[in-house]
């Protein structure tokens, strides 16, 4: 519990503190770039973006390695994961409008090529014993070996970036995701946000893949905004408290695993942010979680009810309450209501 | 081309919307073809038409939100693009997720959008013409309400009132009485009778005839090409009505109407 507790407050050793800041650091840029791509609903999107890395670190890794050297130059492997997802983007996008395939299709079609592509080289690498393959294994399920105080300026830096854009940003954003016709028609570049924030979620996962993986990191730009939807109503704060529950989970969870080591500190910051998100829905359910619909009947009984009254006046304190909906136990006898509901089910 | 005498002498500059040969459909199949239409100032328009007739197609075409196959949408005899500001869309209520995190304030304060630009910040006097609109809509009293919890009217109203609070000169209108209560109907209608008295342009897709026959200034009959056009005594008559919806029509529907 010690060892937890000095990990938390970065007094468990220089490496401890460089992976909790930078965990805590990525928590925070996904939970704000994540929170804009589900409300976008295109946070499928961002996982055959992460997959797609793959496959791009492994390239790079072989070009390097090929031309003589160790392969493992960082920037290096970061160049090519990012070309490689910003592909998959374009792949999904290319599917999704030009053949027959549904959006979530074209997305699961692009994953799994990519990120069977990705391990097909990652497998070609282990034979080839070209420049120094050691630990790139890592960048599936994550690795806090050897995180430097370089590495946590990177993700800040990224941070830092996503922050302020989805903070300028967020009322264009928001109203894109709600209502993409009327955002068009009123003149929003859309197409340019809508590529502003997949750019957006690709430094996340470019900073991300080290510590947390290809596979995992969607969960880190999922799992806030979810937690987050579940404490608010508006899409603003959902943004910034999504940012904050990430960066608590990055924090918690890496710290975890310095306490214990042995233990993955990716896996533990996506379960950290699961726990959060489990904890919020279960304290908050009813905003977050769907009830059976009853709107259509209320529309259809307020409707047969004012014809039949023939009413003048639309507003009627018997009919109405201070929330807009009419309390049809009040003025509906109990078996039409009941028949109503009949002939609805 | 077009015999002469086929359009209203309408001078295009006048009109608040004028399609010319506009074409557009889904992937490589049109729904729409070449429709031509020209909507005077002050009145208010519905189209009508079966479903899968292309009436929500002509609206988003003319707004640019589906790319034209062929033909023009004239906004004031000019470009959307110079006047997207005096051009209020209200899609369909459900297109959207009414789930979304949002109160009913800030659907309203989306039809400042333009005003605002991607970074202005919403100021007092921004709050104030939105919910002055969703006064004008009845919804004032709930306007920090989250708009999970609306009905189908009060969504529609919503949606009404975020075009208000845009303070544009042609309103379209994708289907706003679908699913909607009698009150919310009413309180529509009215607001939309308010908008063509102060003169300004209202364009409606809408599917009842009795309403269009009572509340509406000019018709338009559209099954994949615009099949009439023109005020609703003229343009709505058995003849019309029969080439748009063939069989499918209530004949006691019919019985009420000119020959």
């Amino acid at each position: 519990m010690t060892a937890l507790l000095q990990a938390i407050v970065l007094q468990a050793g220089h490496n401890a503190a460089s992976v909790v800041l930078g965990a805590a650091l990525l928590g925070l840029a996904a939970g704000a770039a994540g929170s804009v791509m589900v409300l976008r609903r295109r946070a499928l999107v961002s996982d055959a973006m992460a997959h797609a890395a793959l496959p791009g670190l492994a390239a790079a890794f072989l070009l390097m390695a090929g031309l003589g050297g160790s392969g493992r130059w960082l920037p290096g492997l970061m160049a090519g994961a990012a070309l490689t997802a910003g592909l998959a983007l374009l792949a999904v996008e290319a599917l999704a409008a030009r053949t027959r395939l549904p959006a979530d299709a074209a997305i699961a079609t692009t994953l799994s090529v990519a990120f069977g592509l990705g391990l097909v080289l990652l497998t070609l690498i282990q034979g080839l014993r070209w420049g120094e393959p050691a630990g790139l294994e890592g960048f599936l399920v994550g690795s806090t070996a050897g995180m430097l105080r370089a590495d946590v300026a990177a993700v800040a830096a990224v941070a830092a970036l996503v922050l302020a854009a989805v903070a300028l940003l967020r009322r264009p954003l928001a109203l894109l995701a709600f209502d993409e016709g009327h955002a068009a028609a009123s003149g929003l570049p859309v197409r340019l946000l809508d590529r502003m924030a997949m750019l957006l979620v690709l430094l996340v996962v470019i900073a991300g893949i080290r510590l947390v993986g290809v596979v995992l990191v969607v969960a880190l730009l999922i799992l806030p905004a979810l937690a987050a939807r579940a404490w608010t109503r508006r899409a603003g704060p959902m943004m910034a408290l999504a940012a904050v529950l990430g960066g608590a989970a990055g924090w918690v969870g890496a710290a975890l695993s310095a306490a214990a080591p042995g233990l993955p500190a990716g896996p533990l910051v996506v379960l950290c942010a699961a726990l959060l998100a489990g904890l919020s829905l279960l304290l908050r359910g009813p905003t977050a979680r769907r009830r059976p619909d009853r709107r259509p009947l209320i529309d259809a009984a307020e409707g047969a009810l004012w014809t039949r009254l023939r009413l003048k006046e639309p507003r009627s304190p018997l009919l109405e309450r201070d929330d807009g909906r009419t309390p049809l136990g009040a003025v509906l006898p109990a078996e039409t209501l009941e028949a109503l509901r009949q002939g609805r089910s | 081309m077009n015999a002469p005498g086929a359009f209203p002498e309408v001078d295009l500059r006048d009109s608040p919307l004028a399609l010319r040969g506009l074409t557009a459909g889904y992937g490589g199949q049109p729904v729409l073809l070449g429709a031509d239409l020209t909507v005077p100032p002050g009145t208010m328009t519905a189209i009508l038409g079966p479903n899968g007739a292309g009436k929500s197609t002509l609206l988003r075409a003319a707004l640019g939100l589906l790319r034209p196959e062929a033909g023009r949408a004239f906004f004031w005899g000019g470009d959307l693009d110079r006047m997207r500001g005096r051009v209020a869309y209200v899609p369909q209520r459900a297109s959207v997720d009414w789930d979304f995190p949002a109160t009913i304030e800030d659907v309203a304060l989306m039809g400042l959008q333009r005003e605002l630009g991607l970074l202005g910040r919403v100021r007092p006097r921004h709050r104030d013409r939105a919910r002055a609109a969703l006064d004008r809509v009845g919804l004032l009293p709930l306007a920090d309400r989250p708009i999970g919890a609306l009905s189908g009217g009060q969504q529609q109203r919503v949606f009404l009132a975020r075009a208000l609070a845009q303070g544009a000169d042609l309103f379209l209108l994708d289907e706003p009485l679908a699913g909607v209560d009698a009150a919310s109907e009413e309180s529509i209608l009215r607001v939309l009778r308010e908008l063509r008295d102060e003169g300004r342009t209202v364009v409606a897709v809408h599917h009842d005839l009795g309403t269009v026959l009572r509340r509406f200034d000019r018709a338009v009959l559209l099954n994949r090409r615009v099949l009439a056009e023109g005020p609703v005594a003229l343009a709505l008559t058995a003849r019309t009505l029969q080439a748009t919806y063939g069989g499918r029509l209530d004949p006691l529907a019919l019985a009420g109407l000119d020959g």
